[in-house]
């Protein structure tokens, strides 16, 4: 196709800011979305993901910033002038046309020569596998089908970038995954810019290359899947993206590798040091993935050892088949998750009650800012 | 297990039911039967034997060909105006905001709520202070006035039961306003501009009470009719009123037959392709 050159930037947002009446939707977002690449939104409804798509896509003007396309600004353009298409949740195809026309649309418009449009709608469609259903109406199709109509009519277009706004939002739960694996597919077919919203954490990690998390109208942080699920900065992806324990920490000390904190009570931690941002104050959260932690029944304190460790029992204690889910109640007073795979039956007898000892290996802690009780 | 009771019930529902339709119906079939009365003299109210003769001759009766046209064509021009109109209020009323949009949405009812004989008046004196001249004008402009509102409600209905991301959908894909309005959104408000022209050409041509004020010197068929019944409504009318209805009759049935149309091809192109599990 192109010379596609990884560090390019497709679209970039620049103090971009939109507010109905008193409601800040987006606010003062500052976003470059590499080319080539599929690039998520992911927030909570409310969040001004969909609001930023639709100023992206000419649909919302903003109360202030700029959108550039390609290095040119286009935040005055109208729609139609746009190099981008968009994936509408309801699909939105024309109900009077046929697939068909319903792709050829764009291309009209476009005033692209007869046989050329001929040759790119049946591409177009059988790109998504709907080469036979091309003389139906949308009308009688199911969600699924229409959903890949709307993905052909955007995509036939090549638009240099492809904007999808809760595509797969109205699809039951067995569709929606294979269509995931379809569009990132797809995606690195045609190797045209996704900008994909979505409020399923789950469906942005399968798919995206790049995830940025929102909250408020602001990215709360922006990265590859791993980097969110492993090394999360805020409480709030913390516990957007999969689930987390966390507890408050005191830093003690910190020099090479590891930084020493006192948390829940007077336990002594250690978290990597690299996850300690230098201006950070001594009072911070750390953070556990609840599959990272082991449970052991305790006999006596905690070994000083390498793994970090805190003492408890058991107060819940559910068997969801290919995990159990325990929680343990800290001395401290915290309630920690701990996923046991039923991998084997080493954990076999621990029940409700037990004295235990959570151990985790202090590689996988993460750190947070303590926020104020009230904010969020 | 059905009781006598049960049975006598049925038996007087099915009594009722007929003396509804009966009452309903009888005022229509007095109308065609005596379009065929071969009436001697002016009148024809009572039934004097059978005759075709009013049926060759239908605008045999002077002013009677002058008047049925001149509703034809008033309510011909009567939809033309109020429709184009009416869809310009709707698309403002419902895909744009600006200030007086919810006191333009009430006013436009208005009309309809106002009493005919009321709207009749308030038209002519408001004609008679501009120094209008009554006539065929004056009715075109008093016609869209009543049937504006009709048209709103109509359009206003479908356009909000439309999808929005549809007209951004083609904008999306490169078409302008004037594109989308086209190719788009007319052809979606078509079954509604269908019905809303059906209404609006049928209150018109059968309007007596808001013409009979601001008419003058024209006369439309409902005048015509008023005037000749002083005099004995001549059986011309009967034909051209039986005409009317059996018109009205074919269209409903080419409605009927595209709707009966579509759905079977609906149904058989749901058939013939096979289902993709999708």
């Amino acid at each position: 196709m192109r010379g596609v050159d990884v560090s390019e930037t497709d679209v970039a947002l620049r103090g971009l800011t939109k507010r109905f009446g008193e409601m800040v939707a987006v606010d003062n977002l500052d976003l470059d979305i590499p080319r080539g690449g599929f690039f998520a939104l992911l927030g909570p409804s409310g969040c001004g993901k969909t609001t930023t798509l639709r100023m992206i896509g000419g649909f919302e003007e903003p109360t202030a910033g700029t959108i550039e396309l390609a290095g040119k600004d286009i935040t005055q353009q109208p729609p139609h002038k746009r190099d981008v298409n968009t994936v509408f949740q309801s699909y939105a195809l024309f109900p009077h046309m046929t697939v068909a026309e319903n792709v050829a649309f764009g291309l009209e418009r476009k005033k692209v020569d007869k046989a050329e449009r001929k040759t790119r709608v049946a591409e177009a469609l059988e790109l998504v596998e709907l080469g036979a259903l091309a003389s139906r109406r949308p009308t009688q199709m199911s969600g699924g089908q229409q959903q890949r109509v709307a993905l052909a009519r955007a995509l036939v277009n090549r638009p240099r970038a492809l904007l999808l706004d809760e595509p797969l939002g109205a699809l039951d739960l067995r569709l929606r995954k294979q269509l995931q694996l379809e569009l990132s597919q797809i995606q690195r077919d045609v190797g045209i810019t996704f900008i994909h919203v979505t409020h399923d954490q789950e469906e942005a990690m399968t798919m995206a290359d790049t995830i940025a998390v929102m909250r408020d109208g602001r990215i709360d942080q922006l990265g590859s899947a791993t980097e969110l699920y492993d090394h999360p900065r805020t409480a709030f992806v913390a516990n957007f993206l999969g689930n987390s324990n966390l507890i408050d920490a005191d830093v003690v000390s910190s020099s090479g590798a590891f930084a020493e904190v006192d948390a829940d009570g007077g336990a002594r931690l250690r978290v990597p040091a690299r996850a300690l941002s230098p201006n950070s104050s001594a009072k911070i959260r750390i953070g556990v993935r609840p599959e990272k932690m082991k449970l052991e029944a305790a006999n006596g304190t905690p070994q000083a050892g390498d793994s970090s460790a805190l003492l408890g029992h058991i107060v819940d204690a559910a068997y969801i088949g290919l995990a159990t889910q325990y929680v343990v109640r800290t001395d401290g007073g915290a309630d920690l998750q701990v996923f046991v795979q039923n991998n084997s039956d080493a954990n076999s007898g621990l029940n409700e009650g037990d004295r235990v000892v959570a151990t985790w290996d202090p590689e996988h802690t993460f750190v947070v800012e303590r926020e104020e009780p009230n904010a969020g | 297990m059905r009781t006598p009771l049960d049975r006598l019930r049925d038996g007087l529902l099915g009594v009722w039911s007929l003396g509804a339709v009966v009452f309903l119906f009888v005022p229509i079939f007095v109308i065609v039967l005596f379009s065929f009365n071969d009436n001697q003299g002016r009148f024809n109210f009572t039934w004097q034997g059978f005759t075709l003769r009013h049926w060759a001759d239908p605008f045999g009766v002077e002013g009677l060909q002058q008047a049925f046209v001149t509703s034809l064509g008033l309510a011909a021009l009567t939809t033309i105006i109020a429709v184009i109109l009416g869809v310009c209020v709707a698309l403002a009323l419902v895909r744009h905001k600006w200030r007086g949009r919810g006191a333009t949405g009430g006013l436009v009812f208005l009309p309809l709520a106002t009493p005919e004989v009321v709207l009749g008046a308030a038209l002519l004196g408001w004609f008679l202070t501009l120094g209008l001249i009554r006539g065929f004008v004056t009715l075109v402009i008093a016609h869209v006035m009543f049937t504006l509102g009709y048209v709103v409600i109509t359009i206003r209905a479908r356009l909000e039961g439309m999808d929005v991301h549809i007209e951004e959908a083609a904008m999306d894909l490169g078409a302008n306003q004037w594109t989308t309005l086209r190719k788009i959104t007319l052809p979606l408000l078509a079954p509604g501009i269908a019905a809303a022209s059906l209404l609006c050409f049928a209150i018109s041509i059968d309007d007596f009470v808001v013409s009979n004020f601001n008419a003058g010197q024209t006369v439309t068929f409902p005048l015509f009719v008023y005037g000749a019944a002083r005099q004995g409504v001549p059986p011309q009318v009967n034909v051209l009123a039986t005409a009317m209805l059996l018109f009205v009759v074919l269209l409903m049935f080419v409605n009927l037959g595209f709707q009966r149309r579509s759905a079977r091809r609906q149904n058989r192109e749901m058939e013939t392709t096979p289902a993709l599990g999708l």
